[in-house]
């Protein structure tokens, strides 16, 4: 239909059968099927895409796939809206909604051009020279600088879609299916080896797709097709389109991007819209092929200015002529064989303009077999136009390549430029493979690879269609040969080579004067070529400075189109071969991933795994308040009707030291530990002695870290005279566990000992309170419970509701209490089965709350005062110190002076002195608190809670000398909650100091 | 020539052609009578500060590639002094204190963005230690905020404060003054205020041995020849290990790489640094528009300036799940730097048993907004060969001694910190 | 992701293992130790730049300790063993 004016009836790869809606700016257009935005903007004549970086210059399409700089748009809205989306990379869908970005109030009528009139104030790096004075007005600078700068909008809502995660091996991973990655993968496939080949593009062939090429004998689209259809036929390979090989990590890792949706509007159900791959590869085939160079010349940035093999792409591929009078502009062949095929395609080719005086005879020949005019030696000095081209001025070059002659200008719409190719060799500089420039071609090009990976094609260098059909074949056999499968056939087609490139450098066109426009090395960043010599005058010479001063190739393209050009002007003003000057580092990713792709399924509820204890279900019928503790949600509290967790938890305090109640403590770490040597290497670890440990008894230990401080608490049982049950803290389960594995593997692999992480084999339920005896007198026939038979410390086995048991007269809330161990199984009927037993002595669970404030009563220390900075004396232990043992951990160290110091920081227990105000979170304990800043605190509240079955506020602190200065007054003093209380100093013990309760 | 609104269009006129060089490229002299090595943020610092405020111009900072391209260009870029241990308080608000002139000082726009630095608080146990480091910064002069989960959400629009999420946030620690600043301009910053005073700053050169003579040093080695001096400093964190050893000391540090990311830019969307600890992440927005993050460290031991992909994700993980709306925004490059990691998690800046030797080392995460506070005081322990107030603590012995300065609580344990 | 070679599961993905620092370091003797080696055995490290032994932890898997020779500025991995033992010589000269 004529709503594409720019679009040919016939040729291409487009479905003229299925056309597509979309919406630009605002703007209703018609694409087809096979379409990118790109081509299908261009089909409708529209050539201004978007606003610059900096000087908001209007910009348009540049190249025809992953290296464009320049047609970044804000596609889609709301939820799925994404900035900085190159045109030239979307797959036309019916729906598509895009808009131009970094332009107010439209891209046609951009405010932020005022930049551009004032653009010889913004040279590279002007920011580090201004905007210092006065020094306060820099955070307003900045927030403009900030609004200025920034490209596309962020989504601000959550994004709807989902995200995959896939691992998988292969014995070769070829990444490129151009004309040498095909080739690869057809010889490496006949050897048997698992092959997963992974393309970019929608349809395998890259650069084939964009060139009017014979192989087989045949249109080349045809062979893409029978080699693709032959290969999705054999089950030892796997085809991934639309997936870009984003990294290339250690020990042969390559990490892929599969877009599984984006060419669709929303992605169907239960698809998601990408999927991360990582995948381990026996072998490497890097056919990642060549970019094309730009050239640089004044203005060489207007909509229109294109390089030669994109327009070549949108001819051959999309059935779009890119303009209608067209200037090609070369220093090398390459751009010969697009003037041919743009022409055939209808446009007019105004001229070639070569910087070459001597026009090779067969590029010569193939322009003037199509009627092509040659401007041998001359230059493109400068594009005019503002939102598209319309002509360019013309000049020769003399002998030392400076300007001469007279101008000309030339009317076109479209200006082709070809600078020479750049081989794609990120991946295998990732992979830290070699670099190595050649001369030849003037570009680097991949050498050898220091991982189990070889280049194939274009990205060594071998430009021709055979050849690199060739080397294809040649590396797919050689690879599939190192993964241990040998035999693979290299038979490649027939193809006739194109040009040789023949180039002769030509970096940047000299400038008539310094206001004749503006020489782009950088599209995306806006960085001229005066910005390179800026740089190098100013001594930021190294390639790094370079890129950092100026920001050339830091944009979202990583510089596929300007860092050789930008180098190579670096090098000339040094007096430098290229080499010498050397290039930049590529980073993973290749290109742009999204965030939700590299993260997958794993955020929100699913960031990190949840652990649930046995009798989660019943906690949560009955209205528990949950919280996290380490990876485990634990009930902190089970508010009634009408009440809130605070009052909860205080209920729950009082009633167990007055009733009975029971909690959930499955999720303390336990470890089975046996075998001879077992009482030795708990003599090892704990800070006291398990020698005189009786069968059937429980003792507190203590752990130290080699460095002395105190690592975690827990208590030891002995079961039978050579197994025991350590028990740990939650939070550090894990890795007390790995701590106890690596003494014993490593340091004292001669003790005879197994040890095992029981946690999850157990629940584990506390019973305390008065009344808890009578209900386990109830609940268990074969365990005498009386204080005769299960005394304080005392551990016992039988059955309890049915259940084999292990109980454990153990005391956290300082009441009466037991810990029951069941089964993980049986945890739920247990738990249920205590609750009915408790009912006439009204039995309550009770959650972390209640027990947090029981602990503080009776001051037990948890991570607050084990802060892994505290000594084991300072936390009241010294006394648990068996130092006659000959070595434990950490012994020696803790031994150490400043350990020992009696001016340490020591625990205590705070009272406020009027009773009724709370402890202040966090405080500091200071003497003066209105002593100037800055203020000498000598220690800080490590816990604190209301007790109420005190009546008043409790806190436990840390004190330098706190146990000589019980009955002193100090200050808890928050200034962040602005409060101030005085305190005394107290025992930490607040409630049945003499553990008279616990022992009844 | 002074950089200033002025001078830029003054010499905008003369299309640029008139700028000098930032700095010079000298040869080294025969002999300094200091020499720092390493001509990252620290080193050139130390030399600035040597030659403004002690009067030792004769310096030379030696660089074995080029200055600023180390940790100080590429770090996450954030400056705060919110420690909660004596020692690291005191001395990264000094440093803080020297960033809020440090434009002026040098006449080289750092861009120190005090935009705020938010610590996330994710459970009960978090709040308290935040409170109880929130206060130790008043008490000594420190700005700090507690604030609510609706207060940080107020300041940071796109933050997830549901309880809708594994680790649901409940409320954060702000530092004010607390922010971002451009790296590479510290250095390059320094490198134009040290050159300025007379200090030769010498790139491309190796040290290859540190001459040491009846338990002094003399001189170093290097890729251009021997250089003598009376006194040596080393600012090389991440080859700290390397360089102390060319001087037979072992030190309390090993090396490990952290990666830094960034997303591609996009206009302003977040105006805070926020960070979370139980995550282990932290993002702020460049200027240029690019989200700027990180997290943990590989956790081995590791000399190349490049990352792997499982703390990637994890890192990114953690950002999309505090702001679901960054999942369709894209990573943009990833990168990695070594870290001195020390045994404590603290910083050495001391004298050595070798006169004339100082080391600067062991910054683990934290070398970034220490760069003009290190180079102050360390300018000073070499003037003066003795420690300034504010490092009397980053001693060698203090592991010997136990008087270790353990933020972290982790123990001997690098990678922990 | 590195490949970490475990002597008793074989090659595995990093993410099943936990790294445990430097497999140079031994616990002196208690009783004949320096207090300058004690500590020094605690704190101080080669911290080599290249060929490093160093522990390996296979958390997820086995969970065993075991020694790994990895150098640190390739991650090149040219063999393992068990904690008590020597780290065979690579004599292939090829890590992969």
């Amino acid at each position: 239909m004529n709503g594409q004016p720019f679009r040919n009836d016939t040729g291409g790869r487009i479905n003229r059968a299925t056309p597509l809606r979309f919406t630009f700016n605002g703007r209703i257009y018609e694409g087809y099927q096979g379409d990118t935005l790109a081509s299908a903007l261009l089909a409708n004549g529209v050539r201004l895409i978007g606003r610059s970086f900096k000087y908001h210059r209007p910009r348009g399409i540049v190249a025809a796939g992953i290296e464009d700089p320049n047609a970044l748009v804000q596609l889609e809205d709301g939820a799925r809206t994404q900035p900085n989306i190159q045109a030239t990379r979307i797959e036309l869908y019916d729906g598509l909604v895009a808009r131009s970005q970094n332009c107010w109030p439209s891209v046609g009528f951009d405010i932020g051009a005022l930049n551009s009139k004032f653009h010889r104030l913004f040279p590279a790096g002007f920011y580090y020279k201004t905007f210092m004075w006065p020094a306060k007005l820099w955070m307003f600078y900045e927030h403009i600088i900030r609004n200025i700068a920034g490209m596309g909008e962020s989504p601000v809502e959550e994004d709807p879609d989902r995200y995959g995660h896939r691992y998988a091996h292969a014995d070769v991973v070829i990444v490129g299916a151009g004309p040498a990655g095909l080739a690869a993968a057809q010889s490496a496939a006949t050897s048997g080896a698992r092959v997963l080949l992974v393309d970019d593009g929608a349809e395998f062939g890259g650069s084939l797709l964009g060139l009017d090429a014979n192989v087989a004998g045949g249109p080349a689209v045809d062979w893409i097709a029978t080699v693709t259809a032959a290969l999705a036929a054999m089950p030892n390979v796997t085809l991934l389109p639309r997936t870009t090989v984003t990294s290339y990590y250690d020990h042969n890792m390559l990490v892929m991007a599969e877009r599984v949706a984006d060419h669709m509007a929303v992605p169907a159900a239960h698809q998601p819209r990408q999927r991360l791959w990582h995948v381990r590869a026996k072998e490497v085939v890097l056919a990642t092929g060549a970019m094309e160079r730009p050239l640089v010349f004044a203005d060489n940035d207007r909509p229109g200015v294109m390089l030669a093999s994109a327009a070549q792409a949108y001819a051959n591929r999309h059935g779009v002529r890119a303009g209608e009078r067209c200037v090609v502009f070369t220093n090398n062949n390459s751009a010969y064989v697009a003037a041919r095929d743009l022409s055939a395609a209808g446009i007019e080719i105004m001229a070639i303009v070569d910087s070459r005086r001597d026009v090779p005879k067969g590029a010569a020949e193939m322009a003037s077999a199509v009627g092509i005019g040659i401007l041998a030696g001359h230059v493109v000095v400068k594009a005019h136009g503002t939102k598209a081209v319309h002509a360019v001025t013309v000049q020769a070059l003399d002998d030392a390549g400076d300007l001469t002659g007279d101008t000309r200008d030339i009317i076109c719409d479209l200006v082709a430029v070809s600078g020479g190719w750049a081989p794609t060799v990120h991946l295998h500089s990732q992979a830290k493979g070699v670099i190595r420039y050649d001369e030849t071609l003037t570009t680097f090009v991949a050498d050898a690879a220091t991982q189990r990976s070889r280049a194939a094609g274009a990205i060594t260098g071998v430009l021709g269609l055979a050849d690199s059909l060739k080397d294809g074949a040649t590396a797919g056999a050689e690879a599939a040969a190192a993964a241990g499968f040998d035999g693979a056939k290299t038979d490649t087609p027939t193809a006739v080579d194109d040009l040789a490139l023949d180039i002769e450098p030509l970096w940047a066109v000299p400038h008539m004067h310094h206001d004749h426009g503006k020489r782009f090395v950088d599209h995306q960043n806006d960085v001229t070529a005066e910005d390179v010599a800026l740089a190098h005058r100013e001594n930021y010479i190294s390639v790094e400075h370079l890129k950092r001063y100026t920001t050339l190739g830091m944009g979202t393209d990583q510089g596929r189109t300007s860092n050789i050009n930008g180098l190579a002007i670096m090098a000339t003003l040094r007096g430098e071969d290229i080499p010498t000057v050397g290039t930049t580092t590529f980073r993973p990713p290749f290109t742009p991933t999204p965030l939700g792709t590299i993260a997958g399924p794993h955020f929100g509820m699913h960031y990190h795994p949840t652990r649930r204890s046995a009798m989660h279900a019943w906690h949560q019928a009955h209205g528990a308040s949950f919280v996290n503790a380490g990876p485990w949600l634990r009930p902190e509290a089970y508010p009634r009707a009408g009440e809130n967790v605070i009052q909860a938890l205080r209920r729950e305090a009082k009633h167990v030291r007055h009733h009975v109640g029971i909690a959930d403590v499955s999720t303390l770490g336990k470890i089975d530990l046996q075998g001879p040597d077992a009482v030795e290497f708990l003599n090892r670890v704990y800070i006291n002695s398990f020698t005189k440990l009786a069968v059937g008894k429980c003792r507190y230990g203590l752990m130290l870290r080699e460095d002395g401080f105190l690592y975690d608490d827990g208590t030891v049982t002995r079961i039978a005279d050579d197994r025991f049950m350590v028990t740990t803290t939650t939070v550090h389960a894990g890795s007390v566990m790995r701590h106890l594995e690596y003494y014993h593997q490593v340091v004292w692999p001669e003790l005879d000992i197994h040890m095992v992480s029981v946690t999850e084999e157990w629940a584990a339920i506390a019973i305390a309170g008065p009344d808890s005896r009578r209900v386990l007198e109830k609940i268990t026939d074969d365990i005498d419970v009386s204080n005769e038979a299960c005394e304080f410390m005392g551990f016992r086995q039988g059955t309890i509701c049915g259940a084999p048991a292990r109980l454990f007269r153990i005391s956290f809330s300082g009441e009466l209490a037991y810990e029951i161990n069941v089964p993980a199984d049986y945890g739920q009927d247990v738990w249920t089965g205590l609750l009915d037993a408790g009912t006439e002595f009204d039995i309550i669970p009770y959650g972390t709350e209640a027990m947090g404030v029981m602990r503080i009563e009776k001051g037990h220390i948890v991570g607050g005062e084990i802060s892994g900075r505290a000594t084991a004396g300072d936390l009241g232990f010294e006394k648990l110190l068996a130092n006659n043992k000959p070595d434990f951990i950490g012994k020696r160290a803790a031994a150490r002076t400043a350990l020992m110091a009696p001016d340490r920081q020591q625990l205590v227990g705070l009272i406020p002195v009027d009773r009724r105000t709370r402890i202040p979170r966090g405080g500091k304990i200071v003497e003066d608190p209105a002593a100037p800043t800055p203020i000498t605190a000598i220690g800080e509240v490590t816990s604190n809670c209301y007790s109420p079955n005190l009546g008043h506020p409790i806190g436990l602190a840390i004190v330098a000398g706190g146990r000589q200065r019980h009955g002193e007054v100090v200050y808890a003093h928050s200034p962040l909650t602005e409060q101030t209380v005085a305190c005394e100093i107290t025992h930490p013990i607040f409630i049945d100091p003499q553990g008279e309760r616990l022992r009844g | 020539m002074r950089y200033s609104i002025f001078t830029l269009a003054r010499n905008a006129l003369s299309h640029h052609q008139n700028w000098p060089k930032a700095w010079r490229s000298p040869d080294p002299k025969p002999e300094y009578d200091v020499i720092i090595i390493g001509g990252g943020g620290h080193g050139l610092a130390t030399a600035y500060y040597l030659a403004k405020l002690h009067g030792i111009t004769n310096v030379a900072v030696v660089e074995k590639g080029w200055l600023g391209g180390g940790n100080t260009g590429r770090n996450t870029t954030i400056v705060r002094s919110n420690y909660g241990q004596p020692g690291n308080t005191e001395f990264y608000e000094h440093s803080v204190r020297l960033w809020e002139g440090l434009s002026q000082d040098l006449n080289y726009n750092v861009m120190f963005s005090q935009r705020g630095v938010i610590n996330l608080a994710h459970s009960d146990g978090q709040i308290d230690a935040f409170q109880r480091r929130g206060n130790a910064m008043r008490l000594n002069g420190i700005d700090a905020v507690y604030m609510t989960p609706a207060e940080i959400k107020a300041r940071v629009p796109l933050l997830d404060i549901s309880r809708n999420t594994r680790f649901p946030i409940m409320g954060g620690l702000c530092q004010p003054r607390g922010g971002v600043a451009r790296h590479d301009a510290v250095a390059w910053g320094f490198a134009r205020g040290a050159d300025a005073r007379g200090v030769d700053i010498i790139q491309n050169c190796r040290v290859t041995g540190i001459d040491v003579a009846g338990g002094r040093v003399t001189g170093i080695q290097t890729s251009r020849g021997a250089i003598k001096a009376k006194k040596i400093g080393i600012a090389v964190a991440g080859h700290s290990g390397q360089v102390a050893a060319m001087a037979g000391l072992r030190l309390p540090i090993e090396s490990h790489v952290l990666q830094a990311m960034v997303s591609e830019p996009m206009k302003p969307c977040l105006d805070t640094v926020v960070t979370s600890g139980a995550a282990h992440m932290y993002v702020s927005q460049s200027d240029k528009g690019e989200l700027v993050f990180g997290g943990d460290l590989d956790f081995y031991n590791s000399y190349a300036q490049r990352g792997n992909m499982p703390r990637i994700e994890e890192v990114t993980q953690a950002l999309v799940t505090m702001f679901p709306a960054f999942r369709r925004a894209r990573m943009m490059r990833t990168w990695g730097g070594i870290m001195d990691m020390s045994m404590d998690g603290s910083p050495i800046i001391c004298k050595t048993d070798i006169d004339g030797f100082y080391i600067n080392g062991g910054w683990c995460y934290g070398g970034f907004k220490a760069t003009p506070g290190s180079g102050h005081v360390f300018a000073h322990t070499i003037a003066n060969d003795a420690p300034h107030r504010c490092n009397e603590r980053f001693t060698l012995d203090r592991f010997f001694k136990g008087t270790v300065i353990d933020e972290a609580g982790a123990g001997p344990t690098p990678k922990a910190h | 992701m590195l490949l970490i070679p475990c002597p008793w599961c074989g090659e595995r993905a990093q993410t099943e293992f936990s790294y445990e620092g430097d497999a140079t370091v031994s616990r002196p003797d208690p009783a004949t130790a320096s207090d300058e080696q004690w500590l020094d055995h605690i704190y101080l490290r080669d911290n080599p730049m290249g060929l490093h032994e160093e522990l390996w932890h296979h958390v997820a898997g086995c969970r065993r300790f075991f020694k790994v020779r990895r150098n640190t500025v390739t991650h090149e991995i040219s063999g393992s063993a068990a904690p008590t033992d020597d780290i065979p010589e690579d004599v292939s000269g090829d890590a992969s």
